[in-house]
């Protein structure tokens, strides 16, 4: 696993942080993943203004995760507009109810193991595919 | 005269750059100025996270890699 993608590279992490409960818990995700050094959560407001440092380096950046509260992806599609394909994650999807989640720790910790989870294991199998 | 800053700690990337950069004013005979910017402080404030970072007349051009010499000479021509 030395070459794993998921253990080198510079990795941006981006939130909607949308106004919706599940918009909020994407941004309270994407700040754990930030902090237990699983990317750095850079601002998605920067790239939606276009500013060029940050829209340059999300170009640059060996791998961009955007983490959408719903299926709207606002992040993803942000991201997009700039150039960027990210991998994405969505939390209706993985099991969250937008208007009827509550905000709890243990919520975010859940999605937050859910998302490192699929990284792992999706990263794994890139692994297997360029074996 | 404009100023091209290359954004970077000094890593073997940024000095490449940097020489790019240089030859690229050189060979079109502009007249700038190449800086090297190591401050993380003034780095952040280009809003770069990664880096070795061009920026021409303080818009970052690329980062995280190192473009072409003729890419730099294409943005400096349309500068």
């Amino acid at each position: 696993m030395n070459n794993c993608c998921c253990t080198e590279g510079v990795k941006l992490i981006y939130a909607c942080s949308g106004c919706s409960d599940v918009g909020e818990i994407s941004d309270r995700v994407a700040r754990v993943l930030s902090k237990e050094g699983f990317g750095k959560m850079k601002c998605l407001a920067a790239v939606g203004a276009h500013l060029s440092g940050p829209v340059k380096s999300a170009i640059g950046a060996d791998e961009n995760i955007a983490i959408d509260g719903c299926s709207d992806a606002c992040a993803r599609k942000n991201l997009e507009h700039a150039g960027v394909i990210p991998k994405s994650y969505i939390l209706t999807e993985m099991g969250l109810e937008k208007g009827k989640t509550v905000l709890t720790d243990e919520i975010v910790n859940e999605m937050s193991k859910k998302i490192r989870d699929k990284m792992l294991f999706e990263c794994g199998r890139e692994d297997d595919e360029n074996k | 005269m404009f100023e091209i800053k290359i954004l970077g700690m000094g890593c073997s990337k940024c000095k490449k750059l940097t020489k790019l950069a240089e030859e690229a004013v050189s060979e079109l005979g502009v007249s700038a100025k190449v800086v090297k910017v190591t401050d993380i402080d003034e780095i952040m404030d280009y809003g770069a996270m990664v880096t070795p970072a061009l920026v021409i007349e303080g818009e970052v051009k690329v980062a995280g890699k190192i473009p072409s010499k003729e890419e730099i000479k294409k943005w400096i021509e349309a500068n």
